[in-house]
């Protein structure tokens, strides 16, 4: 596994400007640190997890831009410009986001390392509009390893937080074609495909200057 | 990781003259690969040059019939998109039996085809591996090769090829649209990867700088008689260890034409055109695709522990078959188990 | 309208924390100039380091320190201070301790740097050279040089044979015999050991560790490199899954401390998943099995013996064999069980340790069994059940494994299962519906807690237990309510940290009576000392009351003879005078209960699995999992326990498999690629039940523990299941397409035992 000498060259730093969780971050990062790492150690934003680092578990899972990826596999200096959620940007304030109430709900979870990137998983499968069966949620949510064996708990959150979703637009249908528009801020936290908003800001503070 | 130097390309020309100038470099697009393969030193790129800012993210119906497939549309919009849903539908089942969602709304159409293997010994620097250093020998020919191919393997390498979408490719018969130093060029899908020979550390056809452009999926789309079989050791995220894709042109109970590829097997997705004549204008029974696919591997070797595999893709190819015919409707085997 | 909690269901107390991303785990503590580290391993099995080339790793800008064997001085001489509370019998191993390698993918060098990224680049340049010796990884190849497994390994007993099950054997007309393999596997548990070390001064530090005994790892570290222990602080809130290997502490631990020591920094060491197959592993078996019975169903002999892994240099025991010796009613019964030294890491405790090893083999043998007297397998199990258990020859203080046959068979439909396997088929898929039964310990150990309760009546509890995904923060916060008669939200438990009282390995499914034992009894004390101050106050008509006449419920003291005379336990502090009660409390078993009785969970498992005619590929329709494990303290997180247990046995039953290449002596499919652990799509319908069980003697709660009994019986239950669906034996897990089609090139199922007379 040798590296030859010519890499010896530390890679430059490059500034780097990302949106996470609607905040923007200007950083100076090599571009070998990883998304995950660059959330992880560098904006103490620990919720999104690292269970393998080679995509094959699912635990890094973020929305980038309101999709799902693993944010092992990318580069940080990669997403440039692109708007980042992470599990810390899910929720609205001290509401727990549809999703993350109905995991505690069902046990959907046991030691909870695989939870933050199953929460995202569930709200990228969501907005992809392309789950409408249980089996289809199953095949969706096979990105994301729970090594402590919660899937039918958490196929059972996501199939309520999904019946839930399609009472409220049925209901908001129905409230439109009534001519009746006051439930519009209905749950906003609810609504898929919103990647950023002004939630509960998660700053360095956070991840704390000390260990204690 | 080895350290490298990141470069964003703002346009295709500028991406090829980057990577000629750059004899190790390499193109970053969804990065599930590389960066996969440089976390344990197998890639050691001393230049990245990311084509993400490429135009090349759209997909378009071609004028002569067909349909473009940008080289930076991801996998999941590909599989997605309504007139791949609607007209190629193999291709659709194809991307969505691989990988997780979350690797196809990274991996790109450009960058699938280029995924390298999974051969365990082609991943661990403690083995010999003549794909990773040629020369050293292959590992997996005497060692633990449940996973590897049967049919064109050579005595240097027994890897395969791990994509499923490629396996769609190959049997829809698309081509590939390469812009390279000197200039574009067009390839049939059947020429972009190659055998390993002797010279199994190169995975394809591809020159230093060749930047896939897109892929053009032909004017024949192959509506209906399709299926895609993927056996593997678990329902979902997981390589194949046999995958088969079917195109089929039926007039009634009758074969009009006949398109089949193999994945999980060789070293490329794997057809075989001569025997595909084999079932022109036959009607589409159990003994007909039996006698097809015992054709298709007749040249198979079993190394030991991938040895299953040459029986197991009969099977899967039989059942392909007559998935396909029937139109996705699945009829009792007739075939006992043991 | 009482306060009571146990045997209720309740949502994780940490559940919030768990889903918004707030838990901390062991590499998630952020630290002032953290360093980080990265381990670099053996490419080879066996031999010794001739020269260990740092130049070029040392000459990258940003690395501090390579630490290999060479510059690694100044350690504890003697072995024994390596022990840790799981050890085994043996020589410990000694990370970057000598040039020698003992195991494939062993640890040899650690590289410290600023960053991540640099230790990892510097860890590439490292020139090794070795001198190889042989090596030899082939358990099956080694049978003929197994030896006695010897005492060592705390719990271990060698099994008891009884009768003469050779000469029943022989004159028996119904027989079978079997050979059963299953392969090493790794725990994998989502998060990777990592540990984050915090320099707090010469001779001091806090280690933020994935473990589940920071007792354990405080003890070892002390130990090793000679800190006093109360200098060695271990912290550990939340676990990303552990299911036993974060029991012993392992190398990142160790490599993490010495470099911190060294350097006087703060340093976080987080290993990769590559690495998480370079230590203990559940061992491989190769386990033979005969049996007899007579025409009328009763065991007449059991014949088992078992062979599993183990190091060079340690002799890693499991309890294998023995489960066959209790868990039927049988005279005649030889068993066996031996090591087999390999050139690996030694093997640690995994999920229901050598109860899941042998209810593989010894249950899939009791079908094959049932089979060939043409008997319904539950039926079998049924007629040789044991009352009592048959070699301890004393009564069970509970088992209700009846009822579990009852309720299981009854919620699955195992009365309408026809006896002939291949009569069950929807289209191309064979339907096959198997069961099994398992057993497991339902142990004690002692444990300390300690309560404070304030004036604000809200209760603190802490033990230095961990929680591993098993729910302890919410069940001990629902015993201490309960006990306490405050509502959930008052009470906050506390858990993994050495300056809390002192709790056992979370193992053996003994946490919750253990720890839960010590929560009830500081309880008490508290409850005794509020009683207390409330009979001294003045004008209440408390005035002079005994102990014994109060209650308490809602935050209140009351008497039991006038339920209407209450007084909050704020009020009843404050006209105390007191500001908080601090109260510490240690249980343990009851040393006299164990001479009379023998104390075990119990589970029966039936599945269903659907086998592809023509592909042989299988899928787990369906699972009832019927479990008697005494009083269930939370069903809900109990009942997630179970189910994470069948899950556990679905993946090891079809697809778990740490694939040893004997050229190399290495595992090849180190990754979550290559490893399988069952997806999503894996796992279909899954019922659980409890069945009561009433238990005065196991521990003072009733209980007996849910983290392992739910798994045990899987494996087989499915086996059986393919049985039945296909007719072919599978005695090689994992059950892969290719062995049900009997095309496997090493399928071992060549040499049929005749199975249908």
């Amino acid at each position: 596994m040798k590296n030859s000498v010519q890499n010896l060259q530390l890679p430059e730093s490059i500034p780097v400007s990302l949106n996470v969780n609607g905040q923007q971050h200007n950083l100076s990062l090599q571009p070998w640190v990883s998304l995950l790492d660059t959330l992880r150690e560098h904006l103490h934003l620990t919720g999104t997890k690292k269970g393998c680092d080679h995509g094959q578990c699912g635990a890094c899972t973020v929305l980038v831009d309101g999709k799902r990826i693993n944010s092992c596999l990318t580069m940080a200096v990669m997403k440039e410009g692109s708007e980042i959620v992470t599990i810390e940007g899910i929720a609205h304030g001290d509401t727990l986001h549809p999703l993350q109430q109905a995991f505690i709900e069902h046990d959907a979870f046991q030691c909870g390392y695989c939870t933050p990137g199953q929460i995202c998983s569930a709200i990228g499968l969501m907005n992809e509009g392309k789950a409408n069966t249980l089996d289809d949620v199953k095949e969706l949510m096979s990105g994301n390893i729970c090594r402590c064996g919660a899937y039918t708990h958490i196929n059972e959150a996501i199939m309520q937080v999904k019946e839930q979703e399609a009472e409220a637009a049925i209901l908001l249908k129905n409230t439109e074609a009534s001519g009746l528009h006051e439930v519009s801020e209905r749950d906003e936290t609810s609504v898929p495909g919103a990647p950023a908003r002004e939630a509960e800001l998660v700053t360095e503070a956070e991840g704390g200057a000390s260990h204690e | 990781m080895n350290s490298f130097s990141y470069i964003r390309a703002a346009d295709p020309a500028e991406a090829v003259s980057q990577l000629a100038q750059q004899s190790n470099g390499k193109f970053v697009a969804g990065g599930t690969n590389l960066f996969d393969l440089m976390k344990e030193n197998i890639e050691q790129p001393p230049y990245v040059i990311d084509i993400n800012r490429l135009d090349l993210a759209r997909i378009e119906p071609l004028p002569q019939g067909g349909l473009r497939l940008g080289a930076l549309v991801t996998n999941a919009d590909t599989a997605w998109n309504e007139l791949v849903e609607q007209n190629y539908p193999l291709l659709s089942k194809a991307i969505l039996a691989g990988a997780s969602p979350q690797l196809r709304n990274m991996a790109t159409n450009g960058g699938n085809p280029l995924q390298r293997t999974r051969c365990y010994y082609f991943y661990d620097h403690a083995t010999p591996c003549n794909k990773r250093e040629p020369g050293t020998g292959c590992s997996a020919l005497n060692g633990f090769n449940r996973i590897h191919a049967i049919l064109g393997t050579s005595e240097h390498c027994i890897a395969t090829h791990p994509s499923d979408m490629c396996v769609a490719l190959r049997a829809l018969g698309a081509r590939v649209n390469i812009k390279g130093v000197n200039g574009e060029r067009t390839i049939d899908f059947a020429d972009l990867h190659r055998l390993p020979g002797d010279a199994p550390h190169l995975d394809n056809n591809l020159e230093h700088g060749d930047l896939i452009t897109s892929i053009d999926l032909p004017e024949k789309q192959f509506k209906t008689n399709v299926a895609y079989l993927k056996l593997r050791d678990r329902q979902s995220y997981a390589f194949a260890l046999v995958s088969v894709a079917v195109a089929l042109e039926m007039n009634g109970d009758q074969i009009l034409e006949a398109r089949v590829a193999l994945g999980g097997v060789a070293h490329k997705p794997w057809r075989d055109e001569a025997a595909e004549e084999q079932l022109k204008g036959q009607p589409a029974t159990a003994d007909h695709f039996k006698a097809f696919a015992d054709t298709v591997l007749s040249g198979a070797i079993g190394y030991g522990h991938n040895t299953f595999k040459i029986e197991l893709a009969k099977r899967a190819i039989v059942r392909a078959l007559t998935t396909a015919a029937a139109q996705s409707v699945e009829e009792p085997s007739s075939q006992p188990l043991v | 309208m009482n306060t009571k909690y146990t045997g209720q269901s309740a949502s994780r107390v940490d559940g919030p924390l768990k889903v918004t991303g707030k838990a901390k785990y062991a590499a998630e503590f952020a630290a002032d100039g953290l360093l980080y580290g990265y381990v670099l391993n053996s490419n080879i099995a066996s031999g010794e380091i001739l020269s260990i080339d740092t130049t070029a790793a040392m000459g990258i800008k940003g690395v501090i320190s390579v630490f290999t064997h060479e510059n690694v001085e100044d350690l504890t001489w003697f072995n024994i201070k390596y022990k840790d509370m799981d050890s085994t019998a043996g020589t410990p191993f000694r990370p970057l301790g000598s040039n020698k390698i003992l195991f494939s993918m062993q640890p040899i060098g650690l590289v410290v740097a600023e960053s991540f990224e640099i230790a990892r680049l510097a860890a590439s340049l490292i020139e090794i050279s070795y001198k190889e010796y042989p090596h030899v990884t082939n358990l099956q190849g080694e049978l003929d040089h197994s030896k006695e497994a010897p005492m060592g390994k705390i719990g271990y007993v060698q099994p008891k044979s009884r009768g003469n099950a050779e000469k029943a054997y022989r004159k028996a007309e119904y027989k079978i015999q079997g050979e059963y393999v299953h392969a090493a596997e790794h725990h994998n548990p989502l998060e990777m050991l990592a540990t984050t070390a915090i320099w707090e001064e010469e001779g001091k530090i806090t280690l933020y560790d994935k473990t589940q005994g920071v007792s354990n790892v405080q003890m070892y570290i002390s130990n090793v490199f000679g800190l006093k222990m109360e200098n060695v602080r271990v912290v550990s809130p939340f676990v990303g899954g552990a299911f036993g290997i974060g029991l012993r502490p392992k190398y990142n631990v160790f490599l993490a401390t010495l470099a911190s020591l060294e350097l006087r920094r703060n340093i976080r060491l987080v290993l990769t998943r590559q690495q998480m197959f370079s230590f203990g592993h559940r061992p491989g078996s190769v386990q033979r099995i005969a049996m007899s019975a007579d025409l009328n169903g009763k065991l007449t002999s059991i014949q088992h013996a078992a062979f599993g892994e183990t190091s060079t240099y340690e002799d890693y025991t499991e309890i294998v064999a023995n489960w066959s010796g209790t868990m039927y009613n049988c005279e005649n019964v030889k068993l066996k069980y031996e090591l087999v030294k390999l050139n690996v890491a030694t093997p640690t405790d995994m999920r229901a340790p050598g109860a899941v090893t042998s209810a593989h083999a010894f249950e899939s043998a009791i079908d094959e069994m049932a089979y060939a007297i043409k008997m319904d397998p539950l039926e079998f199990r049924r007629i040789n059940y044991a009352e009592e258990d048959q070699v301890e020859k004393k009564p069970y203080s509970s088992k209700e494994l009846r009822a579990c046959y009852d309720q299981g068979a009854a919620k699955f439909g195992w009365e309408n299962r026809p006896l002939e396997p291949q009569s069950m088929r929807e289209g191309n898929q064979l339907v096959g519906w198997g069961m099994a039964n398992g057993a497991w310990d339902a142990l004690m150990m002692p444990a300390k807690a300690q309560a404070i309760l304030s004036a604000d009546g809200k209760l603190i509890l802490s033990s230095g237990t961990s929680d591993i995904g098993t729910g302890t923060y919410t069940i001990m916060t629902q015993i201490g309510a309960e006990t306490l008669g405050l509502g959930l939200d008052d009470v906050t438990f506390q858990l993994g940290d050495t300056h809390m009282p002192m709790a056992p390995l979370e193992g053996g499914s003994w946490t919750a009576a253990s720890v839960g034992s010590a929560v009830k009894a500081v309880c008490e004390e508290v409850k005794t000392k509020l009683f207390e101050m409330a009979s001294k106050l003045k004008d209440t008509p408390f005035k002079r009351a005994k102990i014994k006449d109060f209650a308490v419920d809602h935050g209140h003291i009351s008497l039991l003879s006038n339920p209407s005379a209450r007084l909050s336990i704020v009020d009843v502090m404050r006209l105390s005078g007191v500001n908080s009660i601090l109260e510490t409390a240690m249980s343990g078993p009851d040393p006299k209960a164990k001479k009379t009785h023998s104390f075990n969970s119990h589970a029966a498992v039936f599945a269903e699995v659907k086998v592809d005619a023509d592909l042989g590929t299988v899928v787990v329709t369906r699972v009832v999992c019927a479990v008697a494990a005494g009083k269930i303290l939370n069903p809900k997180t109990a009942g997630s326990q179970i189910l994470g247990s069948v899950v556990w046995g679905i993946s090891k039953a079809l697809e778990e498999e740490s694939v040893l290449d004997n050229e190399f002596g290495r595992f090849m499919n180190h990754s979550l690629a290559e490893y399988h652990v069952a997806v999503n799509k894996d796992i279909n319908e899954i019922d659980v039940i409890f069945v009561e069980e009433h238990d005065d003697l196991v521990n003072p709660l009733g209980i007996k523990g849910v983290g392992e009994i739910g798994i045990v019986a899987v494996a087989p239950a499915i086996a059986n299941a393919v049985f039945h669906a296909t007719g072919v034996r599978v005695r090689n897990l994992p059950i892969t397409m290719d062995k049900v089609l009997q095309i496997a090139e090493e399928d071992k199922n060549q040499e049929e035992v005749p199975l249908l007379k």
